[in-house]
């Protein structure tokens, strides 16, 4: 006898999501992370995946503008989310500070912990809670760097932590 | 050579790309159809397969195969078809070939399924019954049968020199300890992925996480017999290796027999558990013995090395040469022997054997130098070597002498108090320690291509990678360099199975040896682009050499009236040339054969350890890297930061613990298995001082992906000592250790 064949129990939704800054409706699998969503169904590949753990940052994106890591999640519970991942910083071809700063201080050298980084850095300067250089390393200390650029990317948020300052 | 672009921090070229994610890795390209592979890990150190039920996971819908041993495709069957360009002797691991289980969390069965999370979820479903044998993964029990291999990977010990055991006997002053760090894994950001893609016709395009495309498309033709058309390895980017892609790993295999027996795209990504089933720094434990004379002379080294190594290939690095390279002695002895375990073979990990040998050396100098009443670095220095005394040749260059003497400066150690625990600040010991190191800087063979567009565009190629090294970057700028052209005139190509031949990227040879290719390769386009302006008659080029005509700002010129100059452009243009390309093939210099090339380092640490509670933490460190010429200060300046926070990882941090029980490694993921995080690294001050090298390559590189982490764990090791008192001789220094 022809055994039946098994379907997991997983059922479909469908959500709006805006990626920066372009809503959509998407199709997910409710057993889809949203990491898993970004990469593998939109294709969206900048936000790496290093561990799927939430134990390495480097698949941190901004959901309404706060750092997250998007393998800790799923995807299914943004409904109505606005989301910001690497792809969507630049702006008419034009870096984010950021990004550029990141390319002046060679904060980064394979580059696959460098988008995380770079989300994480600006979700940072957005909580305004770093002061200090601790506060610095200590609050960056979500995002590991294997190639060891660390210093470099202090170095970023020094300088953006003091041009905000200035303002 | 002028020099406009070589010495320049120029920013990466490849930066942009990685700071907007366009730059994608071996997971990240898409094909239509694409399938998801998941792999079954063994649960089990040692024994057999007994029965694998499929079954359920097959009734899942979606799922399209499930391969084991019992229905895997015919593969090659010589070893000699599954060894790759950095395979060790002996017979290497092939992945379903039968049911035996070698070691822990060996690949058993590939899921592959319409989706991710189908084949995931599968892939839990594979039911596995083991017959068990015992396992020994437990290195201390098994030193007893340590063996000397039949063929070591690495340099064989060198014989004895003078007499050893008499001069340490009669020494004034004697060291005698033991030395061990743990396994420790490359843990590279991305996890080792391949994308296989049908391409129709039993051809695939294969996006590999490899450290050298060459290797993996060897690979590929020789375990599937695929003919070398029909596989072509792409790996543009790669995220980090560090060792980790030296040797292509399962998931390629997985890959690519899944796309060839379902003739339809598979990507394979690891998960980062299974990133501990393939490949780590060995175990190592060693004995060293070290002599000297009252007045602080090095008078014997006895250096015993005992390495882990698998059942099935004898794996063994460079632990034991760096005696007899970093200090001058009349007597020594030196041997290294392996440890089978039931454990995956070791895999070359940044900077293998040096790292591990000269933390045993460089602690043991220490120790030696309080025994004597020497300043560490005044130790040092009265017994450095201005040869190498394992081969008995003189270094091509050695700026060490200067490293300390900068190094040294810019670190304030004339303030030191040499007494141990005799500098604190509140409930914090602080502790300065030093270390010097070495590593060798060869140039392989390699090939590399040149095309000048009539537009003035310049691409140079070759089958290399950029790891996180910046090979894109310094390439284009030795190219743009030689050809006086603007970098963003120029584009370098690798990671391209169909480029020129290229050795695998390590070693810290990729700088020397396709650098000298590229300078080799646009030296040959210059002489063609003159060839082509002596074509016609008229020329003011019509009778000149090579040597008196030189590019720059993009044109090519004479050395004695720069008048006379024709654009690059205007030349192709004028001789009805879409484009000229040329091929070369660059080799080492005979010459190199008289001496030995390493680069040097000098490191100087501050630690403070909290007193009550015995944390640790590294304040202040100071680089100095004697590494011949610097192509590029700001990437160069990255390298040894990264070597650096690697050392600080290795000497506090990094340990993959075995549980003997089962004959695996129980801490495998990034929660457990701790590497340096931001707030582990502090201060870091890299200096590079000037070293002349006219033999080492024609560029007088040396390469830095290496030299930078060497000296490390042992200047925190010494300034742990200096800080607490305490010796701690076994890595990791935990808290644990120093309380």
């Amino acid at each position: 006898m022809q055994e039946k064949a098994l379907s997991p129990t997983v059922s479909t939704e469908r959500i709006t999501l805006t990626i920066n800054g372009t809503s959509q409706q998407v199709e997910v699998e409710v057993w889809t992370s949203l990491l898993d969503l970004l990469r593998e169904h939109l294709d969206l590949t900048g936000t790496k995946k290093g561990c799927d753990h939430g134990q390495c940052g480097a698949c941190t994106i901004l959901l309404d503008g706060k750092r997250i890591n998007s393998c800790l999640t799923l995807a299914v519970m943004h409904d109505g989310a606005e989301l910001t991942t690497i792809e969507g910083l630049a702006q008419d071809g034009e870096l984010h500070p950021v990004q550029q700063a990141f390319i002046d201080h060679d904060a980064f050298q394979c580059g696959y912990c460098t988008p995380g980084q770079i989300c994480s850095t600006i979700g940072l300067i957005n909580e305004g809670k770093a002061k200090t250089l601790d506060d610095i390393r200590d609050l960056m200390s979500g995002n590991i760097c294997r190639c060891g650029a660390y210093t470099n990317i202090v170095k970023v948020l020094q300088e953006a932590i003091e041009r905000n300052q200035n303002l | 050579m002028v020099t406009k672009q070589i010495g320049k921090p120029q920013n990466r070229v490849d930066g942009r790309d990685k700071v907007t994610g366009r730059a994608r890795y071996a997971a990240e390209f898409s094909a239509t159809d694409l399938a998801y592979g998941v792999v079954v890990s063994s649960a089990i150190a040692k024994g057999k397969i007994k029965e694998m039920d499929t079954s359920e996971a097959l009734r899942v819908e979606g799922v399209l195969d499930i391969f084991t041993s019992e229905n895997r495709p015919k593969l090659a069957s010589y070893d000699s078809s599954f060894q790759d360009e950095d395979a060790p002797p002996g017979s290497p691991f092939r992945p379903l070939f039968n049911r035996d289980i070698l070691f822990n969390m060996q690949p058993i069965a590939l899921v592959v399924a319409e989706t991710y999370e189908l084949a995931r979820y599968a892939a839990s479903l594979v039911k596995v019954e083991y017959e068990t044998e015992e396992h020994v993964t437990n290195f201390e029990a098994e030193r007893t049968n340590a063996y000397e291999p039949e063929e070591y990977k690495s340099t064989p010990p060198p014989d004895p020199w003078g007499k050893p055991e008499t001069a340490l006997k009669e020494a004034e002053h004697r060291i005698s300890e033991v030395y061990s760090h743990p396994s420790q894994h490359h843990n590279p950001m991305e996890m080792h992925a391949s994308t296989a893609i049908w391409e129709g016709d039993g051809r695939i395009t294969v996006y590999d996480k490899i450290q050298g495309v060459l290797n993996s498309q060897e690979y590929i033709m020789g375990v599937f017999g695929l003919a070398k058309e029909d596989v072509r390895v792409l790996s543009p980017f790669v995220g980090g290796a560090f060792g980790s892609g030296l040797r292509p790993q399962y998931q390629l295999f997985m890959a690519v027999m899944a796309t060839l027996e379902l003739k339809r795209s598979v990507r394979v990504v690891l998960t980062r558990p299974q990133m501990f089933s393939f490949g780590h720094r060995p175990k190592t434990v060693q004995q060293l013995s070290l002599g000297a004379s009252a007045d602080g002379t090095l008078e014997a080294v006895v250096h015993h090395a005992f390495a882990e190594t698998s059942r099935f290939e004898d794996y063994s690095e460079d632990v034991i040469i760096w005696p007899g390279v970093l200090y001058k002695c009349e007597n020594v002895k030196l041997s290294h022997k392996l440890v089978g375990l039931d454990v995956y073979t070791p895999l070359d990990m940044r900077a293998p054997g040096g790292t591990t040998g000269i933390f045993a050396l460089e602690c043991a100098i220490d120790e030696l130098s309080y025994k004597v009443g020497m300043d560490p670095v005044e130790f040092r220095l009265k017994n450095y070597s201005v040869k190498d005394q394992n081969v008995n040749k003189p270094f091509s260059s050695k700026e060490l002498q200067e490293c300390y003497r900068q190094g040294a400066e810019l670190f304030g150690w004339k303030n030191r108090n040499p007494q141990p625990r005799s500098m604190r600040e509140g409930h914090n010991l602080i502790g300065w320690g030093v270390a010097n190191g070495a590593w060798e800087a060869t140039q392989k063979p390699s090939g590399a291509k040149a095309v000048l567009t009539k537009e003035g565009k310049l691409t140079v190629s070759s089958a290399t990678a950029d790891i996180g090294t910046g090979t894109y970057t310094i390439m284009s700028q030795i190219a743009a360099e030689c050809m006086g052209l603007p970098i963003e005139n120029v584009e370098f190509k690798l990671g391209d199975s169909s480029l020129p031949q290229s050795p695998l990227e390590g070693g810290s040879w990729t700088a020397s040896t396709v650098g000298s290719a590229v300078k080799l390769v646009c030296e040959k386009l210059g002489e063609k682009l003159l060839e082509l302006a002596q074509e016609s008659d008229d020329s003011p080029f019509k009778e000149v050499s090579i040597e008196e005509v030189e590019f720059t700002d993009g044109q090519m010129r004479l050395k004695e009236d720069t008048s006379v100059a024709i654009p690059l452009t205007q030349l192709l243009k004028e001789n009805q040339k879409d484009s000229v390309q040329v091929e070369a093939e660059s080799k080492p210099a005979d010459e190199q054969e008289n001496y030995s090339p390493y680069s040097h380092s000098v490191v100087f640490v501050e630690v403070n350890v909290d007193e009550d509670l015995g944390t640790i933490k590294v304040t202040r460190v100071v680089s100095a890297v004697a590494g011949g010429r610097i192509l590029n200060p700001k990437t160069a300046w990255s390298q040894i930061l990264g070597g650096v926070v690697w050392g600080i990882g290795m000497a506090l941090e990094e340990y993959s613990v075995m549980d003997h029980q089962y004959g695996r490694f129980i801490n495998h993921d990034l929660a457990e298995y701790h590497v340096p995080v931001n707030a582990d690294v502090h201060d870091v001050e890299v200096i590079f001082v000037d070293e002349e090298d006219q033999i080492v390559n024609p560029l007088g590189v040396k390469g830095l992906g290496e030299i930078g982490i060497v000296s490390v764990a042992p200047a925190i090791a010494n300034a742990v000592y200096h800080a607490t008192g305490k010796r701690v001789r076994d890595l990791p220094i935990t808290l644990d250790k120093v309380m």
